[in-house]
């Protein structure tokens, strides 16, 4: 890469003296920094981590509670002017009913505007528990238990899709980071076994990794997925869910780990330790797992992508999570078809969710790669 | 490269023996075999079968033999070119899966080509203009192109094509020439069909190779030959094409032995949503039954493409690549 850009190198953020001293991973932040992409991309990542983190607080409505009068509604607007095109400070959405002469097939809404709902921060709603904790029922915004507050319209059962996403977020963006750590687990482990003493044990990891590459993914994961017995709990079907994906996912965390261990188990440093009798645990532990730790973590990051579309391919196709849980991918199946999505196109929107986290992975996990090669530009 | 090819041959069979059995085991892992499934089907419709009807059926079938025979009566078959019987369907497997084999791979092609027709030229331009908005803007296509499920790329663009032109998008006929011979007209009517899938299906390993192309591209670039190539007057056109691309182009090769059995098993989910006839939705439907013969032979072809199509690659590369040898 030799056309680096014309600004010279600016670290910010320490001074000249500091940046000597600097540990590893402040370099590699100051690194990152600079990558404004992956910035952005680390920002998305934090509110939609927040917003899984706080559902039931950010969440105006209950996920579950079906509105029987407003069924698949389209998404209501927030407004600020109203018909007559005066300004309120106060945001407000309008009611919302059925057109009087909509078919009997076609439920088709118009926007009443003789009925105004004012949107209050902090208003009180449905109640629920705070990670099962903390008993309430306040939310960050609210109009009331009547109001069409539908942000993303509701579903075919009147449930409002904004607080589902909500919800659903929890699981899909958590899902990623289970299977990713049992996948670092496995893969670190297998892969630095067969690395460090090669061998026979590097034979047979390579083997393993080469079946589990050939037998074609989405097949493996259903019928390991119908293996799972039908009347567990959806928690358990979850972390069975998990378990599946980073049975899969480990093969090329493992190669990655297996390159690096073969590259260094040479190098001075290994060389040294080991004259100066140091255990083989050791050594892999406090010298070799260090050096390369950044770039582990940066694949690591790359995987969770393909845990989320994982999890939202299975159960899309029925065979993953299902409806009394609440996910990315349980919410598209609503949208399977296309009769489905041409009647309430807002179906997609969770779609929409699923692409803005595995962009927001995938542009994190960049800048982070360029923020740990050293030899970048 | 001989020897090296023998060698590969010979290790291919232990290992392709080893996913036999995985496969097999996969498929016998979840409770119940075709017939429990079958049956729960015919019960939905209302239709009782007796005691005796079931076991003559478990013992026609062989099902009640210990999982070894089973597997042993089902590779052996395989060998010899005999798939076996598809119990679901009532017919051999050889029967069912040779047509939607062949629209596979004529899907599969179709949106390799305009993969390749996409990526190689963008991720190109985009290296050598690095930096300027046409690489912006198809690096950030890229990224959401890498970041769309496939199905949802499928929907919306269903969606967009009823929304627009009014018609519903799916299959690979219009109805009228669903059922009809072969003819001028049928081809037309397939090729009209036939875009949607391909821009799919080409998507996600469009973006994935536009980088790596272009991220390959422009280590080459850095590179002091051609630094001197330049210095020594070669028109930078006819450099770049003849040497950088050349390494460039690598990945290229090296993942198109994957490509064939990905294509197939990863058309699965957007072949059920533009209700495709192609191999993916019957194979999931086989393996949701049960259906051991179908479903194990689908899965053993698509294992042994894989394995076959890295030793091409492989071989491949080495023919295009003269740094690489194999001892």
């Amino acid at each position: 890469m030799s056309e680096a850009p014309a600004t010279t190198p600016d670290m910010t953020g320490g001074g000249g003296d500091d940046l000597a001293f600097a540990s590893q991973w402040r370099l590699m932040w100051i690194r990152f920094r600079r990558h404004r992409l992956a910035m952005v991309g680390g920002v998305v990542l934090l509110g939609l981590y927040t917003g899984a983190l706080f559902c039931e607080l950010i969440a105006p409505l209950s996920p579950t509670q079906r509105h029987r009068e407003y069924v698949t509604c389209p998404p209501q607007e927030i407004r600020f002017v109203d018909a007559a095109g005066d300004f309120h400070l106060r945001p407000f959405v309008y009611g919302v009913r059925l057109r009087a002469n909509a078919g009997e097939w076609q439920r088709e809404y118009e926007v009443d505007t003789s009925i105004t709902y004012p949107i209050e921060l902090f208003a009180r709603g449905p109640g629920y528990r705070l990670w099962g904790l903390i008993e309430s029922d306040l939310h960050l915004f609210g109009a009331g238990p009547d109001a069409p507050l539908f942000l993303f319209g509701t579903d075919e059962l009147g449930r409002d899709l904004f607080s589902r996403i909500l919800y659903g977020s929890r699981i899909s963006l958590t899902i990623g980071l289970v299977g990713v750590a049992l996948t670092f687990l496995i893969g670190i482990l297998l892969g630095g076994l067969a690395g460090y003493f090669g061998g026979w044990v590097d034979t047979v990891v390579q083997r393993g990794i080469e079946i589990i590459m050939a037998v074609p993914q989405l097949p493996l994961w259903m019928a390991l997925s119908a293996a799972l017995p039908a009347d567990w709990p959806p928690l358990r079907v979850y972390f069975g869910i998990t378990i599946i994906l980073s049975f899969m996912g480990w093969t090329g965390l493992a190669r990655v780990v297996r390159g690096k261990f073969l590259s260094m188990r040479d190098e001075d440093f290994v060389v040294a330790a080991r004259l100066a009798g140091t255990g083989e645990l050791r050594i892999i532990f406090s010298h070799l797992l260090p050096a390369f730790l950044s770039h582990v973590i940066t694949s690591a990051t790359l995987a969770v992508p393909g845990m989320i579309l994982g999890e939202t391919a299975l159960s899309f196709l029925g065979i993953g999570l299902q409806d009394p849980v609440i996910s990315w991918g349980v919410l598209l199946q609503k949208a399977q078809n296309f009769q489905a999505v041409s009647m309430a196109p807002w179906l997609l929107l969770p779609g929409l969710f699923v692409v803005l986290a595995v962009l927001a992975f995938n542009v994190v996990g960049d800048g982070m790669r360029d923020a740990a090669d050293p030899y970048g530009s | 490269m001989l020897n090296y090819i023998i060698r590969r041959l010979m290790i291919m069979i232990p290992t392709l023996a080893v996913i036999s059995v995985l496969v097999f085991v996969i498929i016998q892992l979840p409770p119940g075999d075709i017939i429990t499934s079958q049956l729960i089907l015919l019960q939905q419709q209302g239709i009782d079968v007796s005691r005796e009807a079931i076991e003559a059926m478990r013992v026609r079938y062989h099902l009640d033999d210990p999982l070894y025979i089973q597997y042993l009566r089902w590779i052996g078959g395989f060998l010899v070119g005999d798939l076996g019987y598809s119990v679901q369907h009532g017919q051999s497997v050889n029967n069912l899966i040779w047509e939607r084999l062949g629209y596979t791979l004529l899907l599969t092609s179709t949106a390799t080509l305009f993969t390749w027709l996409i990526a190689f030229p963008i991720g190109v331009i985009s290296a050598l203009r690095q930096y300027t908005l046409f690489d912006y803007v198809s690096t950030v296509l890229a990224l959401l192109g890498l970041a769309t499920p496939s199905f949802l790329l499928a929907l919306i663009l269903m969606y967009l094509g009823y929304a627009w032109f009014g018609i519903p998008i799916g299959g690979l006929f219009s109805p009228e020439y669903a059922a009809a011979e072969w003819s001028l007209g049928k081809v037309g009517d397939l090729l009209k069909h036939l875009w949607i899938p391909a821009v799919v299906l080409g998507t996600a390993g469009m973006a994935g190779l536009m980088r790596v192309m272009r991220a390959n591209l422009l280590d080459e670039l850095g590179k002091p030959y051609v630094q001197t190539a330049l210095a020594k007057g070669l028109h930078p056109t006819r450099l770049v094409i003849k040497y950088p691309m050349r390494i460039a182009v690598n990945p290229f090769i090296s993942t198109v032995g994957w490509l064939l059995p990905h294509l197939v098993s990863g058309s699965a989910i957007t072949s059920i949503v533009l209700s495709l006839p192609t191999t993916g939705p019957l194979l999931l439907e086989s393996l949701r039954n049960q259906d051991m013969y179908l479903a194990g032979s689908f899965l053993m072809m698509l294992s042994a493409l894989t394995v076959v199509g890295t030793l091409l690659s492989d071989i491949l590369l080495a023919i295009v690549d003269p740094r690489i040898r194999y001892e």
